[in-house]
């Protein structure tokens, strides 16, 4: 876990000294000090508008993510769950098309063009939220659930596409980027936002730690000890909603992180006591967002490589790994 | 004599506005080992989620403790009644020892941290069902037989006056049949707790069993009758209504209650082998 840690410091530092415009080591450090050098006041800006924001939201996404996986994994008992799996990252890009293609960018409502993707996003994965909650009144079952959850998904991919047929290429071409994920999206200002909201909800998460365990035996098991379903499940899906959500709003439909990182952490750990697994899959979900950006930063060479291209190279593997050797993980048994 | 810790009042039991069987008025004292035997699809399940609070009963009243169910709260119910079901779990990556302490969760705070009273209670049920040794097993590595032997003693961390148990010798060997039932018995008796299961295995349930509950249908000579004629299998609940007998064994295969258990069936109960065997021609 230190060793993890520590590597999170290291990206962290790379991602701030490294990037397309080649800065000293010594600009980098007085920018970060905040000396006030005419000379580095574009290093300045850059360090602090654009690097420190960035590694920033990378560190928080991750790990927004990868809890978000790990919440939706246990409440549906079903380790093949996860964010985009369920639904909440293609409602916010609904939410976000209909905001770029229909409303032409915010501006038939008022709004600058990236508020307008974020309101958008937002409220597409509230919208897909509150339909999850209400079919689990209904359907009863974990894995049905979750498909239900797979349907509305295609539901919500169907009209993307429609919109995107009736867009103007600006429009397509927008919301195409946005689709390709970047965690350069979030301004420093920005920040103050998104940062204390990722924190807010994944500390949220960790007061749910006795209900979660109390799930791994299933939600008959946990009715008898005591834990109400019922409003357990839907403060399940509302954390992992909203932590979604945010990410998808401010970096696009970033997938398989939330899918990936809680089995890493299983693996790692060789544990399902939430107790221990939720900080561990908290800490490797900020080592891979931060993984991501710096291979995004170092490997694209004018500019960063889109995030959504470089998340399935690493998960995949990983997945495959899983799938291969489910009997022998004690955790899927 | 004790005071009863589960009382049934004119209880009925079904599901989809129809009533499997009415009219059950029993009840359960601590130190007793209680039975629940029936034919398939008799309703053994639907009764037990009676008791868990699982489902409420189409009529009458579940009363623990002297108080109805419905007047307790899920929570206050956790430290009433431990479950045990068949059925797999996500739990797998949980040593024994983690999986036992689950069952304390009623008695413990907000992160239900494990004081030292606590950690007692869990070494005490692995030590009762004999899986100390195994407490840092992973779940998954368990056998069969163990993995239920490690959901019992997380029944019984639970420290909970009644524990009911649906059909825990389900998938079992003979052996593990044996001892489990034995274990239970033992556990009812020196931990005075009211234990109520529900068994395919009539043999072993005759033999360890306080009490036994046979969910019979009733009217069963015309229903054998009927079934003999038309050849046909005649599912539990179309037999006409059904009840529920209370009785110790003995009391049961003396008034001829257990040879009713399974009319029209081609099977016959064998008071020497205390167990159904297949009917003589």
């Amino acid at each position: 876990m230190c060793a993890l840690a520590a590597a999170c410091v290291l990206m962290v530092l790379l991602l701030l000294f490294k990037g397309s415009v080649d800065l000293t080591p010594a600009e980098v450090w007085s920018a970060l000090l905040g000396s006030d050098d005419a000379s580095a006041s574009m290093a300045s800006m850059i360090v602090l508008q654009l690097r420190l924001p960035m590694a920033c939201c990378a560190l928080l996404s991750g790990m927004a993510l990868a809890v978000a996986g790990l919440l939706l994994q246990t409440t549906f008992n079903n380790p093949l769950a996860g964010p985009s799996i369920m639904g909440i990252s293609t409602g916010a890009s609904l939410g976000v098309a209909i905001m770029l293609l229909a409303l032409g960018g915010g501006a038939g409502v008022g709004l600058t063009h990236y508020a307008g993707a974020l309101l958008g996003a937002l409220i597409g994965s509230a919208v897909m939220l509150a339909l999850l909650l209400l079919f689990s009144r209904f359907v009863k079952g974990n894995a049905m659930l979750l498909i239900v959850g797979i349907l509305l998904g295609y539901l919500a991919s169907s009209a993307i596409s429609i919109l995107n047929f009736y867009a103007t290429e600006e429009g397509v071409h927008s919301f195409v980027i946005w689709g390709l994920g970047s965690f350069l999206g979030v301004t420093h200002d920005d920040l103050m936002v998104y940062g204390p909201v990722i924190l807010l909800f994944v500390f949220g998460s960790f007061l749910m730690v006795k209900p979660l365990n109390a799930l791994l035996l299933g939600s008959e098991y946990a009715r008898s000890m005591g834990v109400n379903i019922r409003a357990t499940r839907n403060r399940l899906l509302v954390l992992s909603g909203v932590l979604t959500a945010a990410v998808t709003a401010f970096c696009g439909p970033i997938g398989f992180l939330g899918l990936v990182i809680p089995h890493v952490a299983r693996l790692t750990l060789n544990t399902s006591d939430h107790n221990r697994l939720l900080p561990a899959t908290a800490l490797w979900g900020a080592f891979s967002g931060l993984l991501c950006a710096c291979i995004s930063v170092l490997v694209g060479n004018r500019s960063a490589l889109p995030i959504n291209a470089i998340t399935p190279l690493l998960s995949v593997p990983i997945i495959i790994y899983v799938i291969v050797n489910r009997q022998k993980l004690s955790y899927f048994r | 004599m004790n005071e009863p810790i589960l009382q049934l009042d004119d209880v009925a039991v079904g599901y989809g506005g129809r009533a499997l069987y009415s009219h059950v008025n029993a009840q359960v004292c601590p130190g007793e080992l209680v039975t629940l035997l029936g034919a398939n699809g008799a309703g053994k399940s639907t009764l037990l989620r009676c008791i868990t609070g699982q489902l409420h009963p189409m009529s009458g009243t579940v009363s623990i403790a002297g108080t109805p169910l419905s007047g307790i709260s899920d929570k206050e119910l956790a430290r009433l009644v431990a479950v045990v079901n068949t059925g797999n779990t996500l739990a797998g990556a949980l040593t024994a020892e983690e999986l036992v302490a689950l069952g304390r969760q009623p008695h413990t705070g907000f992160f239900g941290r494990l004081g030292k009273q606590d950690r007692k209670v869990v070494a005490n049920a692995l030590e009762a069902v004999g899986m100390t040794g195994m407490k840092d097993r992973q779940v998954a590595s368990l056998s069969d037989g163990e993995r239920q032997k490690v959901m019992i003693a997380r029944a019984l961390a639970q420290t909970t006056p009644v524990v009911v148990l649906d059909e825990p010798t389900a998938f079992l060997d003979v052996a593990s049949r044996i001892e489990t039932l034995r274990l239970l018995a033992q556990l009812a008796r020196d931990e005075q707790r009211a234990i109520i299961l529900s068994s395919h295995d009539v043999g072993s349930a005759l033999r360890t069993s306080s009490r036994l509950w046979l969910i019979s249908p009733e009217d069963s000579t015309d229903a054998a009758q009927t079934a003999e004629n038309g050849k046909e299998m005649l599912h539990p609940s179309e037999l006409g209504t059904s009840s529920l007998v209370d009785g110790t064994p003995a009391q049961l295969i003396a008034d001829g209650s257990l040879a009713r258990l399974f009319p029209g069936r081609d099977v016959m109960f064998d008071a020497s082998v205390l167990d159904f065997v297949p009917k003589s021609r």
